[in-house]
């Protein structure tokens, strides 16, 4: 199949738009009919053809797009893309890693050609070519994190691990789910996750540590979160609070089905072998109310989650205001049918 | 457990009358994953019955995907992981390796690295040496061995001012005071070697106010042998000897009792076991559990620690 990539916008007229194919390959965030924390973590990649978990690093239809939107809001705030200066060499990483896996999975879009440290990358949807020696910044046009991750969706951060902790200490951070790098940047784990609810006393974050912290190359791991985003924005950051959070004000039953939009992360965890440093990239999936519901277990299990989730949870996601109106417009589509395991819509 | 490779031993060079040195490849030459300076695989000897695991800091170029190198210091009272290297290991034997684990990383923050290595403690700081080369940082290493017999090192270390050599036998001492004075603000030490080494570095660094931070340390440890002993499984019931030459990991391994393991000398965690009961006394080896985790006797760490007494009750 040949990937077409979509003409939209994730600010403004929001003409994002996702089509039958995008929409059912969606990584739907919930494999049962409610929701609670879980270190809900399995490898990656691997999962069903087609789908968002077959390969390392996923290229969509929006890929374009998301780019061009990467760049305004870089554009407009540098300081979502930082690096200290002990994680270049995690930089490097990071773009061995897209590039070796991106040129390997999808090479009608990438191509890497390696003779040494002298390689030549071409990136064809995005109209890029660039030779350079690996390992020597000078030879790109800005670091390699920076230079990389304008290529590749979803957010990414670079976790160093020191003192038996991760500390976030390089990220590019455009697509987030309201939280900040600059305001998280030198953070460790516990620091940068002290504001959600709960998972602390659950021990969550305890297990969470532990694991990543025996994490090996060549050993590569996912899961899903999600939170609800009112209009296809990418750039839910706090620094961008005024012009997203009145959105929320906006919703009313008659286009809560359009405009309220379930945001997933598809998260991945990566041991880097020439730092020892840890990727993180969070990759974010838009998908309306409306799109979710033309999948009929979808429906009926977004509702039944969204009905029942614990009340300080609707809180910290950021769509309690609106929950009474999500229920509602998603009750028309669960008719209490039960709903069949695992998160794949059903054929 | 690790993701493992197949792979052939291609060189086996003696470096001194104790210590050799293994080089690995992949029997199709396929590259090999790249790592990290300090990083260690854990090779798999199957000696007779029984199939022992050893973890090796890997000396060769953290950026040469051809190969993996070792140095194995030949233990005449250890459990016998070594011995085997040094009879056993020819090239052309096959063996499992498993990917490369880090858990004696520089940290690239330091605006210099001194390097203290004991003995076959060096072994790590020879990858080290490559990516501080490779980065252009800052460093010095300090290199102490009773004898050139030990000296492993001596073939494998580039000549340069910036690397020190002390061999006791011939009069050289290391002077710890002196190294751990007038360095720059924002130096990072690390030390490998005997515990008697690593102590000694920690203890010096503490009287002349060095931050905790910036010290590193890795002991070469492999389970020490020791008296038989027994353990038993609360879960099933079952009943497991300990051999003199095995650690209880082993044990539990040739029993076929499923347990997680990283790097088989008591630093990563991964195998912390929960004890139900203990009349008796832990002989806790590792690094891993705090004093007043041992004192406890609550949580032993089976790829190191041993027991003598009445009864060990394993929650497992």
């Amino acid at each position: 199949m040949t990937l077409q990539f979509n003409d939209e916008t994730f600010r403004g007229d929001y003409s994002y738009f996702n089509t039958e194919h995008a929409i059912k390959r969606l990584p739907f965030p919930f494999d049962r009919d409610e929701y609670m924390y879980s270190v809900n973590i399995e490898a990656h990649p691997g999962g069903p053809k087609g789908s968002p978990f077959e390969f390392r690093f996923d290229v969509d239809e929006h890929y374009v797009s998301e780019m061009k939107d990467r760049a305004i809001t870089l554009d407009d705030d540098p300081l979502r893309c930082q690096s200290l200066p002990h994680m270049e060499l995690a930089g490097w990483d990071l773009l061995e890693i897209i590039m070796v896996s991106k040129a390997e999975d999808y090479p009608n879009l990438f191509t890497l050609h390696r003779d040494g440290n002298r390689w030549h990358w071409i990136n064809r949807p995005l109209g890029i070519e660039q030779r350079f020696t690996f390992l020597d910044p000078t030879t790109l046009p800005c670091g390699p994190m920076e230079y990389i991750t304008r290529q590749t969706q979803g957010d990414f951060a670079l976790l160093h691990e020191r003192d038996g902790n991760l500390w976030m200490d390089a990220g590019m951070v455009t697509s987030q789910a309201d939280w900040s790098l600059d305001f998280d940047i030198g953070m460790n784990f516990f620091e940068w996750h002290a504001p959600v609810p709960k998972a602390k006393q659950m021990g969550v974050f305890d297990k969470a540590l532990k694991f990543l912290l025996a994490m090996q190359q060549g050993q590569s791991y996912r899961r899903l979160n999600w939170t609800m985003t009112v209009n296809p924005r990418l750039d839910t950051s706090p620094e961008n609070y005024h012009k997203w959070g009145p959105e929320k004000r906006t919703i009313t039953p008659e286009n809560v089905g359009r405009k309220q939009h379930l945001r997933i992360e598809l998260q991945s965890f990566w041991r880097l072998p020439r730092s020892n440093a840890i990727a993180f990239p969070i990759r974010c999936y838009l998908a309306c109310l409306e799109d979710i519901c033309t999948q009929p277990k979808w429906g009926r299990r977004l509702h039944r989650v969204l009905r029942d989730i614990d009340p300080t949870l609707a809180e910290y996601k950021g769509f309690a205001v609106n929950q009474d109106m999500i229920v509602n417009y998603l009750s028309q589509f669960d008719d209490g049918a039960p709903t069949s395991p695992g998160i794949f819509p059903d054929a | 457990m690790s993701k493992q490779m197949m792979l052939e031993v291609t060189e086996v060079e003696p470096l001194t009358p104790l210590v050799t040195r293994f080089r690995f490849e992949h029997p199709e030459k396929a590259p090999l994953p790249i790592f990290s300076g300090g990083a260690h695989v854990v090779v798999e000897m199957p000696d007779g019955e029984m199939l022992r695991r050893n973890a090796y800091s890997l000396i060769s170029d953290p950026n040469d995907a051809s190969g993996y190198e070792i140095a194995v210091r030949r233990e005449e009272t250890g459990r016998g992981g070594s011995r085997y290297m040094h009879s056993e290991v020819t090239p052309g034997t096959r063996m499992r390796i498993s990917v490369p684990t880090n858990l004696f990383a520089l940290d690239p923050r330091a605006r210099k690295h001194v390097l203290i290595a004991g003995g076959i403690g060096i072994t790590p700081f020879l990858s080290h040496l490559r990516q501080l080369d490779l980065l252009q940082q800052p460093f010095e290493l300090h290199y102490a061995a009773r004898s050139r017999d030990e000296a492993a090192g001596l073939k494998l270390l580039p000549k340069s001012a910036r690397i020190h050599v002390q061999i006791s036998d011939e009069g050289n001492r290391m002077d710890l005071g002196e190294i751990l004075t007038g360095q720059p603000i924002g130096t990072h030490v690390y030390v490998c070697g005997p515990e008697g080494l690593i102590s000694a570095v920690l203890d010096v660094a503490a009287r002349h106010g060095w931050p905790k931070g910036a010290l590193h340390s890795e002991a070469f440890a492999s389970p020490p042998p020791g008296k038989p002993f027994t353990v038993t499984l609360a879960k099933s019931g079952r009943t497991i000897e300990v051999s003199a030459s095995q650690s209880l990991l082993e044990a539990l391994e040739a029993a076929k009792v499923e347990i997680d393991w990283s790097c088989r000398g008591g630093a990563c965690g991964r195998c912390e076991t929960k004890v139900a009961a203990c009349d008796g006394q832990i002989e806790h080896n590792d690094h891993w559990l705090s004093r007043d985790e041992r004192a406890e006797q609550k949580k032993i760490m089976p790829c190191m620690s041993r027991f003598t007494g009445a009864a060990l009750v394993l929650d497992l």
